[in-house]
């Protein structure tokens, strides 16, 4: 924030021209190049699957309210069609793509001062393998489903006598390249894209987490990409590889599922961690505290990440030396975690703290995912994990840290991010309203599953002992309580592009790149190359009556200039 | 722009744009997007973009290593005895010729880059005839292999067309005794066997079973002189299913197969893919569009046919020239 | 590094890339020769019986192979380092998976069925009736 060359218009001049109004047309937005609108195009995908995916959840939790059938026609097998639907659409189509994809295109390049990612024909195609990926997660419940649980664990994925197996996993595989693909534009977007000024160490924490995001996409996807395909040539023509009575090893199968899965779970984990780093500093304005420590461990994290996968294969058969081994190396994964939490909190110390909305998901996101966290120090102790293991306690910890952590992340960035995107402002009391009850909801919903897994609660059961009744129908309630916050945040903010007041180019005190151009940006982001300071200072901006936004102040930026942070 | 290009002169993490006349250089090279601002900036980015991806084709097609690397441990007789049913021969030709085409693709990279356009076309004709004929090999050794019935999973045993069940008669009476734990007395007991440690494969089981049924790669006349039952020519093109007549074939051989095709299979569709891209090239440079300032498309496209190689160079020791 | 015109030996005859490394015709030529000889080597090597050793020299010689495509066919000798670490990690990261898979898979040597599939499949179906477990399709190919 130390030098700004160019005038900056305020939001009073009229705009003539942005991404939204560029050009008109279906087909404007079906081919086009511009990240921003590829980026809101999946952001439309996404939050469409979460919809779908989030009926499934309450389809799930309804028919759990009693042992047995609770919902006429929900025989035990469509009850694990429902499961197994919900969690794959939540963790392929939503969770994976949310916020590198649909917030991370379209932030990216604009915090970077790019004109674009660096392979702007790659994003769209990866934005239409995640169509086709959709697609054929569609084409499969035609042909009759799956229910294999998303982790289509061999044997049974094998033989399982749903139709719609095959197609899910071609779907998935799709769905795998439109990740890879997105992590490979990003990477070389950070190395090559960067402007003169933007050293690795000047770049906003979400870019690093970004960065550090797309190495694990680039690593751990194309394994999965394999082992779909070996499962589909499994169930097409009988290979065995994965057949115990062919002399096949299912226990592999685990190995390569996990040598991804528990990777992409810092896929959609690290993302979060970088959007709360940027809305913890800009909301509480102040310079985020350990600048190097958040952004080396998110690096760190990526590649502990790789070490630690058979912490869920601790009962599968897995030998005592590498169980003992992956119990603690996953220890370890906590430290740079715990690191990044402790600087939060620490800068959150003495913060001048606004309680806007997407501070309030970033400060649940702290509850949310300490508890997480910590719960999977509890799994990955080995000889709780042998109690605990496949009960509610893991649907507990996964969703604390999947749903609270994750995917609260990516809808507190899209609060944050959201009148960038579109240009307006959304109602405060609205948008905190709903963030105070999907957090209650979340918690009612799902600590009593902490419970109900350490009493015995197997996960994946239709039917269930009649003392466990009592905690499942506290956890539907607060699912419906959720569900009733999420349908609040879309009013919110469908509201908002109706009748929301015009945002201005900085509406929070943000010091990236993204908040010196307009809202919403113009097509080429920026006419002239922005310059570039230290994105965590904040002593040069002023709150602006007029504007209703921050805007740079010559004296403070003079002032600050002349003491620079570090 | 006639210094150094800057891909080769700048650290590898110092942003490189912003420095230039971004203007004069976009009038200047019309191929160069409008987000690059040198054409080594383009250049560079491209060829990262590149080794990202062919990092993962090298975990893509790593998975598969450690599946055969797990089977193998699990199986060693199996991998040194059933390695014998690959030909050696047609599998060194084909590692010849892929390293030719290679060759040829590393050539035409190096005359795009000096404007040679026609003895580019004439190596990205070659590198295409490269593939064209390794897959024709290829569908040689795997016609052959699927006419013996040296196939994955349980058609290795019981081939579809073995209406008199006589395959499956041989299979039966040939293979080893099942462990005694796993014969439960009473089906209705306890479902999971009692397992006792199966001793390790004695090293002189291997060495026999090394020994692949005489008239496939043991020549006649060794096998003679070891005593070993010698097939005859006619018989091993009559049934089809010989290996099963074999006393010497471990349990599980066919996992040895399942794991070849999967493997070889995968490379081959990277083999066609190839061949597409090579039409491509082919196409594009036969209309102009390579010239020194701007061959990007050759570059990274014979990155990924050299991956395609490098992947052959691992297959071929692992499966044609074990013991 | 290697600086890029250093290794130039015609430069004066060819116009100098704007991009990129010209890599001269005689290290492309010697460099697909050794690879040829070496590929003999290794098919010669097969028929000698040196044990375990057969098997190393096998893979080292790949490995040799390998490394001679990535630094000269594919320029990674005067690329980016950054490339170079790409190709490399990637790699490395096949092999941590590999080791990891491979400690385990001793312990299950044990509990391997020693038989063929047609005598597995029967003694599964004799031990847990109704555990999921391939069927034998006599129609597959
Ligand atoms: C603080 C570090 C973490 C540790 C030590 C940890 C540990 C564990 C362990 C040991 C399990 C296996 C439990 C079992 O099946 O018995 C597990 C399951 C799981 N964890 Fe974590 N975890 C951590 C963070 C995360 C994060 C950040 C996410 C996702 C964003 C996540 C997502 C999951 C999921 C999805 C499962 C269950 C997968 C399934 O079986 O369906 N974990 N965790
Ligand atoms: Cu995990």
């Amino acid at each position: 924030m130390t030098t700004i060359h160019a005038p900056r218009p305020t939001a009073l001049e009229v705009q003539t021209d942005n991404y939204l109004t560029h050009s008109r047309g279906f087909l404007s937005w079906a081919l086009t190049l511009d990240h921003k609108r590829i980026g809101v195009m999946y952001m439309v995908g996404v939050l469409a699957s979460f919809f779908v995916g989030g009926m499934f959840a309450l389809l799930v939790r309804t028919e759990l309210l009693t042992p047995g059938q609770t919902i006429p026609g929900v025989t035990a097998d469509v009850y694990n069609q429902f499961f197994t639907l919900h969690g794959a659409i939540m963790v392929f189509l939503v969770i994976i793509p949310s916020i590198p994809a649909a917030l991370g295109n379209f932030v990216l390049p604009i915090m970077l001062g790019a004109k674009d990612v660096a392979f702007p024909r790659l994003n769209l195609g990866s934005f239409y393998l995640w169509v086709f990926g959709a697609c054929f997660t569609l084409v499969s419940l035609a042909m009759g489903g799956f229910d294999t649980g998303w982790t289509f664990y061999t044997p049974y994925s094998t033989t399982s006598p749903a139709g719609g197996v095959i197609p899910v996993l071609f779907g998935v595989f799709v769905l795998g390249f439109s990740s890879i693909f997105t992590g490979m534009n990003f990477i070389v977007t950070v190395h090559k894209l960067r402007p003169p000024g933007m050293t690795w160490f000047r770049m906003p924490l979400f870019l690093w987490a970004i960065y550090a995001t797309a190495i694990i996409q680039v690593l751990a996807t194309p394994v999965l990409a394999i082992t779909l395909m070996l499962l589909v040539i499994e169930r097409t023509i009988n290979i065995g590889i994965f057949d115990p009575s062919m002399g096949g090893d299912p226990v592999l199968f685990q190995h390569f599922f996990w040598f991804y899965s528990h990777p992409a779970v810092y896929i959609m984990i690290l993302p979060a961690m970088g959007i709360i780093s940027d809305l913890i500093s800009v909301h509480a304005h102040r310079h985020i505290f350990g600048y190097k420590f958040i952004a080396l461990s998110s690096i760190a994290i990526a590649i502990f990440s790789f070490l630690v996968w058979g912490h869920h294969m601790f009962i599968s058969g897995q030998s005592p030396l590498l169980n003992t081994l992956f119990s603690l190396i996953s220890f370890s994964v906590a430290i740079p975690s715990a690191v990044k939490v402790f600087n939060w909190l620490t800068t959150l110390y003495k913060g001048n703290i606004s309680l806007t909305t997407p501070m309030l998901y970033a400060l649940s996101f702290l509850v949310l995912f300490t508890i997480g966290g910590l719960t999977g120090i509890h799994l990955a102790t080995l000889n709780t994990d042998v109690h605990l293991h496949d009960t509610y306690f893991v649907v507990a910890h996964f969703h604390y840290v999947m749903m609270g952590s994750a995917l609260i992340g990516m809808i507190g960035g899209l609060h944050h991010w959201w009148p960038k995107m579109t240009g307006k402002m959304y109602s405060e009391a609205l948008g905190s309203t709903a963030c105070v009850i999907i957090f209650i909801g979340f918690n009612v919903t799902f600590f009593t599953q902490f419970y109900l897994g350490s009493k015995g609660m197997p996960r994946r059961y239709y039917d269930y002992q009649p003392e466990f009744q009592v905690y499942h129908v506290i956890s539907t309630l607060g699912s419906y309580f959720m569900a009733s916050g999420f349908f609040l945040t879309a009013y919110c903010l469908i509201s908002s592009l109706i009748g929301g007041r015009k945002a201005p180019a900085n509406p929070w005190g943000g010091g990236s790149l993204e908040w010196q151009c307009d809202s919403p940006p113009p097509h080429d982001n920026f006419a002239t190359q922005p310059s570039v300071g230290d994105c965590y200072d904040f002593r040069s901006l002023r709150w602006d009556e007029a504007t209703q936004g921050y805007v740079i102040d010559p004296v403070l930026a003079a002032e600050a200039a002349k003491h620079p942070l570090h | 722009m006639t210094t150094l290009p800057t891909t080769h002169a700048a650290p590898h993490d110092a942003p490189e744009h912003g420095g230039h006349d971004a203007h004069g250089e976009h009038a200047k090279y019309p191929f160069l997007q409008h987000h690059f601002d040198t054409p080594a900036h383009q250049f560079g980015s491209a060829k990262l973009g590149m080794w990202l991806f062919l990092a993962t084709e090298v975990l893509f097609f790593g998975g598969l290593f450690v599946a055969y690397a797990v089977l193998r441990a699990r199986f060693p007789e199996v991998f040194s005895y059933a390695s014998h049913y690959l030909n050696t021969i047609m599998g060194g030709v084909n590692t010849c010729v892929l390293i030719l085409s290679s060759l040829t693709m590393a050539l035409a990279v190096r005359f795009a880059q000096t404007n040679k356009k026609n003895a580019m076309l004439l190596c990205l004709v070659l590198t295409f005839m490269g593939a064209v004929g390794f897959m024709v090999i290829k569908y040689f050794e795997y016609s052959h292999k699927i006419h013996q019935h040296l196939v994955w999973g349980k058609t290795f045993y019981v081939p579809p067309d073995d209406a008199g069940g006589e395959a499956e008669k041989l299979v039966l009476s040939k293979a080893p005794e099942l462990p005694a734990a796993l014969v439960v007395a009473n089906p209705a007991g306890p479902a999971i066997p009692a397992f006792e440690p199966i001793p390790a494969v004695e090293v002189s089981a291997i060495k026999a079973a090394n020994k692949a049924p005489s008239g496939l790669s043991t020549p006649r006349e060794q096998a003679k002189e070891e005593g070993l039952p010698v097939a005859s020519h006619d018989a091993a093109l009559e049934h089809p299913s010989l290996h099963l007549s074999d006393p010497k074939m471990p349990a599980n051989t066919h996992m040895f197969f399942a794991i070849y095709y999967c493997m070889t299979g995968l490379h081959g569709i990277h083999v066609l893919a190839g061949m597409v891209m090579l039409a491509w090239l082919i196409w594009r440079g036969a209309r102009g569009d390579f010239n020194s300032n701007y061959f990007t498309p050759v570059d990274v496209g014979g990155l990924y046919w050299h991956i395609v190689d490098l992947v052959w160079i691992f297959l071929f020791p692992i499966f044609y020239l074990i013991h | 590094m290697a600086h890029n015109t250093s290794h130039e030996h015609n430069a004066s005859s060819e116009p100098h890339p704007l991009v990129g490394h010209l890599v001269p015709m005689w290290l492309l030529f010697g460099v697909g020769t050794s690879l040829l000889v070496l590929t003999a080597i290794t098919v010669a090597v097969r028929y000698i019986d040196v044990g375990e050793f057969n098997l190393v020299i096998a893979l080292g010689v790949a490995v040799v192979k390998a490394t001679l495509v990535a630094l000269f066919f594919m320029h990674l000798k005067w690329d980016r380092p950054f490339n170079l670490l790409t190709f490399v990690g990637s790699m490395a990261f096949v092999v941590l998976m590999m080791a990891f898979c491979l400690m385990d898979t001793g312990q299950y040597r044990a509990s391997q069925f020693k038989g063929n599939p047609p005598d597995v499949e029967s003694t599964l179906q004799a031990n847990a009736p109704g555990a999921p477990v391939a069927r034998f399709k006599p129609d597959a190919p």
